[in-house]
């Protein structure tokens, strides 16, 4: 078990294009940490960096006290789940799980009795002599996890583990993941493109954009304190209200409507500058009345969410949502109010967090 | 608009035999019709591939000679050419030979070499690869009359290029070892075929699964053996079968050496040309090709097995 530390880091592929851009990022030992972002942003290239399977153009990866920088991927005491697994199909489940072990020329009978007890533990026990062709998605899973486990290397790497399963048994695999995770306590480090993924199952996580790392921090911080606005539009699984607004004394103009500085912003904004003011649907109540410091315009969209819905208000010519605990949702047409909370609303300068 | 336009509803009735017809005649020619269209080509391989086929099997059964009265009436013998040629030992000869030649240029050399090439350009891209495979494939589809010429003028004991470029007089590889030197032919000739086809099944290899053997700590070889073979095990075999065959009937060592010297490279496609046209026995010859003919289809069998059996 090893601290991940990655220092200037520097990926150009041949070509020119710059997949990281000198990212700095530590990863304490046992931590569960997320590498989130859209496809192309190069969180796949960083996992992909940090296994060796991409040689860095420059800066470092350092695993535990070792820089492992120029060091062969075999030889970097890591393991890795890949998005299709990686099983090879003509070995059993116990040769796939034992692989790693025959390759550091453990003898047969220390590899069998490892990679039973391993299988064991992840309820493959029944399974141990079946190819990978005669495995559900979801046990195929667990035997490249029981792989990764038998090697008792010092950091996991995951790229995209929940990926290639439907949706009903990836709900049950983010819990599973997160438990075994927290069992084990080895630093795990794995890449998604769903935020969701990211929010309900990292320590920490970093969000990407075009090789660089925009925002790192607690899935609490992140969703709740989005550092600029690509944090804030990517993050939730209802886009933030971003609006444009000018600062008019203590108040903001937004969309026509007079609303009050975010607390987080208070004292920092100067009178009659251009801002984004940014509030999660989750975070405007919704009412049929004008409230003080709310925004109001007419019901343009009622989408159902199951337990809530998503009203979307016309307010000027902007679009503003809010979310409505069920039975409370409005009829189309009609006049609504959006008030934000202000110990929620944020504001952003030139597409950066106001804060202090 | 969209309604004005749209075709009338078809009717409901379909009529079942016009249906049934469709489907076995997509294209609604008929039979006499689509006949017509496919009789030249069936014509053609009737006169060329059927007819000979079966008359080489007729022929083995007579006396037919290329001169003399048993031309003008040639006389059912039954299986005494058959008899004749496993009781030959130049039959025999030619066989050990044929079989060192398919191992040795084949299975070894064409195996080895093309397999070799596509592992070592499997990930490169621009000049060097399309300069390597170009070069490649220019042995294989040259005419065989052009590169044995090329290889006699490399070889020659007279001032052959490499002798020159060797500076060693009497330097004679077709004549001190005639094998080695249509094995070393052969294989530089067909390489570029094994090359192709190991450069199409090293693409069908999940990068994930060397990835994954490489984190384990896998060496080149290791890979190599867990991954790749395994992955591609279909594709060698189908190779092999291929060039197995066509290496086992080839005839262009008989322009590099003619079957010498002192029938140390009369594989049996050189040794059917010499009994059968050379010797004049025709009927004998037939014989030959038809035994040759039963070994190629006992090797067929022998990979098709190997293919069949998914282990």
């Amino acid at each position: 078990m090893a601290a991940i530390e990655l220092r200037g880091l520097t990926k150009v592929y041949p070509g020119g294009v710059k997949a990281l851009d000198s990212l700095d990022l530590a990863i304490p030992d046992g931590e569960f940490f997320a590498l989130l972002g859209p496809s192309g942003c190069g969180k796949t290239t960083l996992l992909r960096t940090i296994a060796g399977l991409e040689t860095a153009t420059g800066g470092a990866v350092v695993i535990g006290d070792r820089d492992v920088t120029g060091v062969q991927p075999g030889a970097r005491d890591i393991a890795m789940v890949f998005q299709d697994y990686a099983l090879f199909p003509h070995m059993d489940v116990t040769d796939n799980i034992a692989y790693p072990l025959r390759i550091k020329k453990v003898g047969k009978a220390d590899r069998q009795r490892k990679a039973l007890e391993v299988g064991t533990r992840l309820g493959l026990d029944q399974l141990m002599d079946r190819r990978p062709g005669q495995l559900s998605g979801g046990q195929q899973q667990r035997v490249a996890l029981a792989r990764v486990m038998a090697t008792q290397a010092k950091a996991f790497l995951f790229d995209e583990p929940l990926s290639n399963l439907d949706a009903r048994l990836r709900l049950e695999a983010r819990t599973f993941l997160k438990k075994l995770q927290r069992e084990l306590g080895v630093t795990t480090v794995f890449v998604t493109h769903d935020q969701a993924e990211a929010l309900a199952m990292a320590d920490r996580m970093a969000v990407m954009e075009a090789g660089h790392i925009r925002q790192i921090g607690t899935p609490a911080e992140v969703f709740q304190r989005p550092a600029n606005t690509f944090v804030a539009a990517f993050i939730g699984s209802t886009p933030m209200n971003l609006l444009d607004g000018t600062v008019r004394g203590d108040t903001l103009e937004v969309a026509g409507c007079k609303v009050p500085v975010p607390v987080s912003a208070e004292g920092l904004l100067v009178d009659g500058e251009r801002i984004v003011y940014g509030v999660r649907p989750e975070y405007n109540t919704y009412s049929a009345e004008p409230a003080e410091g709310s925004l109001g315009g007419k019901v343009a969209i009622v989408e159902n969410l199951g337990a809530s819905h998503l009203v979307t208000l016309e307010v000027g010519d902007v679009l503003v949502q809010a979310v409505v605990p069920e039975g409370d949702e409005p009829e189309l047409g009609v006049d609504g109010f959006a008030t934000p909370r202000r110990d929620r609303a944020l504001v952003y300068r030139d597409g950066e967090l106001v804060s202090a | 608009m969209a309604q004005a336009t749209s075709p009338p509803e078809a009717p409901e009735v379909i009529d079942e035999a016009r249906a049934r017809r469709y489907s076995s005649d997509a294209a609604g020619l008929g039979r006499l019709r689509a006949g017509a269209f496919v009789a030249p080509a069936l014509a053609l391989i009737a006169v060329f591939l059927v007819f000979p086929a079966l008359w080489v099997l007729y022929l083995g059964l007579t006396n037919y000679r290329l001169t003399g009265t048993a031309a003008a009436e040639p006389k059912l013998v039954g299986f005494d050419n058959f008899v004749k040629a496993v009781s030959d030992p130049a039959f025999w000869n030619s066989t050990w030979l044929t079989v060192q030649f398919v191992l040795g240029s084949a299975v070894i050399g064409q195996v080895v070499l093309g397999f070799t090439i596509a592992w070592l350009m499997r990930d490169r891209t621009g000049p060097l690869k399309r300069a390597v495979e170009g070069l490649v494939i220019l042995a294989w589809i040259l005419p065989s009359a052009v590169v044995s010429f090329l290889w006699v003028a490399l070889l020659d004991r007279d001032g052959g290029t490499l002798q020159a470029l060797l500076h060693l007089p009497g330097f004679a590889p077709l004549l001190d070892h005639p094998m080695l030197s249509i094995v070393v032919f052969n294989t530089w000739r067909g390489a570029a075929f094994s090359m192709m086809l190991y450069g199409a099944a090293l693409g069908n290899v999940p990068p994930s699964h060397l990835e994954s053997a490489r984190l384990a700590g896998a060496s080149g070889w290791q890979q190599l053996r867990d991954v790749v073979f395994p992955h591609i095990r279909g594709h060698i075999l189908t190779n092999l079968l291929l060039i197995s065959l066509w290496t086992f009937n080839d005839f262009t060592p008989f322009m590099l050496t003619a079957g010498g010297p002192d029938g140390q490279t009369e594989v049996l496609a050189v040794h059917v040309y010499k009994v059968a046209l050379l010797g004049q026995e025709l009927g004998y010859g037939a014989a030959v090709s038809t035994v040759i003919l039963l070994i190629n289809l006992v090797v067929a069998v022998f990979y098709l097995r190997l293919l069949r059996s998914k282990k």
